[in-house]
């Protein structure tokens, strides 16, 4: 017997948003929905539908991320629910117990929603198996996992402008080896039919069982980004420069970095991602990332928007399964 | 109640906005539809009294309020309106008044997008069951039903008025 999926409810419904693992087409294209719905509220008079008044959601980051941060304080206030954002130090939560610590002290805050990031694989999950029955989790990034709300409003940018999943080629170029969003996209392009998925890397920037994800892996960029419909840059952390794993950052561009003359080999209308913030001059350059193909202030404007949706949904299975208790 | 009749009904309601406008000399109203069965009804009032600006339609789902009970709508359609709401004297079309909360809940969406001068409210149907203070200036029918008849407006083409004992009954029978 299969082990029960811990983001659903009894019922099948999304409770906690962990990871894209284990989460069907349907329910993929249900956030997608959603998310399209709530994209006209940004541009309204008055940002904010009444959706989540009443509801308390903190966002817990135990690592660093103002962009991302922002984004969750921005969609839980366009919800109208109540923020609390707090900044934890990650070396007083080595320890389970800790961590297990700061759950029940905010539990008796009687916060109805976490927004977590921790630099740890496995910290969500864990929250979300030891949150009190009412409580949701979201998760916004854990160590080298998931990253599920960065891959999910990746796919309502492709969806925005290619419609389809099914026909399309897409690319994902640079450090897969570390990113928690590069697996959460692969995992979330397939689920959602996409036809072939490549990723373009350095060999020692690329994990061992990437192959068993059912991806196409080339490490020459002009080779792999031939006749792709979506090219999806990856952020390549500064620190692994001075490591063994990569010579400089003039050399990683020389070899991997997007530039228009490059970009010529994917189809005429592909469309450049990046989850930012870019380093202008070593995974692109800033005539693609400011370019007519650049979507990426796009991806931001529609993150907001896409965890709404996610938000919504995993509030609305409290609210179902509380109404049948 | 078979298309042809529903026309009629059509027809009926037309001439009283008509009045109506008239009346509170309106000269440039805008109109907007409430998802789903609201939409259908006020394409075809749009079209008949010639409004020139272009249907706005708007889903609910947002500002439901018995969210906390029963969670989120999966069908969530976006709510469209292609022009300013400032000041502007709004015809609001639903298919079915009954309690009056999606009326309120649109209500509120609709001042999210700016202060309307006023607001005609039009439902094909106004049936018992009121548990907000909210009528409509325009109605289509006001059929005699029981607390357990269920009333419900099919389409887009034909429109059809199905009555049952619960709504999955009327789904069903249409």
């Amino acid at each position: 017997m299969s082990k029960p999926n811990i983001q659903l409810d009894s019922q099948g419904r999304l409770k906690h948003f962990l990871t894209i693992d284990g989460l069907n087409r349907k329910m993929l294209t249900e956030i997608l929905d959603t998310a399209e719905s709530f994209t006209g509220v940004s541009e309204r008079v008055v940002k904010k539908v009444p959706l989540l008044r009443g509801k308390t959601i903190c966002n817990l980051f135990f690592e660093n991320s103002t962009r991302t941060r922002t984004t969750f304080e921005v969609a839980a206030k366009r919800l109208s629910a109540d923020v609390l954002n707090l900044n934890v130090s990650t070396s007083s939560t080595k320890k389970g117990e800790t961590l297990l610590d700061t759950l029940r002290n905010l539990e008796a805050m009687h916060v109805d929603m976490f927004v977590i990031r921790h630099s740890d694989s496995g910290a969500a999950h864990f929250f979300a198996t030891h949150a009190a029955p009412h409580i949701s989790v979201i998760n916004a990034g854990d160590g080298q996992h998931a990253h599920p709300t960065q891959a999910m409003l990746d796919m309502f940018t492709i969806r925005r402008h290619k419609q389809e999943f099914t026909g399309l080629r897409v690319a994902i170029v640079g450090d897969i080896l570390h990113s928690r969003v590069a697996r959460s996209q692969i995992l979330a392009l397939n689920t959602l039919g996409t036809s072939e998925v490549r990723v373009i890397a350095p060999r020692t920037l690329l994990p061992a069982d990437l192959r068993t994800l059912g991806v196409h892996v080339f490490h020459d960029l002009e080779e792999g980004i031939r006749d792709v419909d979506v090219v999806i840059m990856l952020r390549l952390q500064k620190e692994r420069m001075t490591g063994a794993l990569l010579p400089s950052e003039h050399e990683y561009f020389q070899l991997y970095g997007l530039t228009e003359k490059r970009l010529k080999a994917a189809k005429p209308d592909a469309i450049v991602m990046h989850p930012g913030p870019i380093n202008r001059g070593v995974e692109m350059d800033s005539q693609v990332a400011d370019g007519p193909r650049s979507v990426i202030l796009q991806q931001v404007s529609f993150g907001i928007a896409v965890r709404m949706a996610v938000m919504s949904i995993a509030m609305g299975t409290q609210a179902q399964g509380a109404a049948a208790r | 109640m078979q298309a042809e009749a529903i026309d009629g009904l059509i027809g009926e309601m037309v001439q009283a906005l008509k009045t109506r406008l008239e009346v509170q000399q309106v000269k440039d109203p805008v109109m907007i539809g409430i998802h789903t069965g609201g939409v259908w009804l006020a394409e075809r009032l749009h079209s008949q009294l010639a409004i020139q600006q272009p249907l706005g339609t708007l889903d609910i789902s947002f500002y439901r309020d018995d969210f906390t009970r029963i969670g989120m709508n999966p069908k969530v359609k976006p709510s469209q309106i292609p022009f300013e709401v400032e000041d502007r004297h709004i015809i609001l079309v639903d298919d079915v008044l009954q309690t009056g909360r999606t009326i309120r809940a649109a209500m509120n969406e609709i001042f999210d997008y700016g202060r309307p001068a006023s607001i005609i409210l039009a439902t094909l149907v106004e049936r018992s069951g009121r548990e907000l203070p909210i009528q409509p200036s325009v109605v289509g029918v006001r059929p005699p039903l029981t607390n357990e008849q269920q009333i419900t407006l099919t389409g887009p083409d034909p429109l059809k008025l199905i009555i049952g004992t619960s709504k999955q009954e009327t789904r069903e029978t249409s």
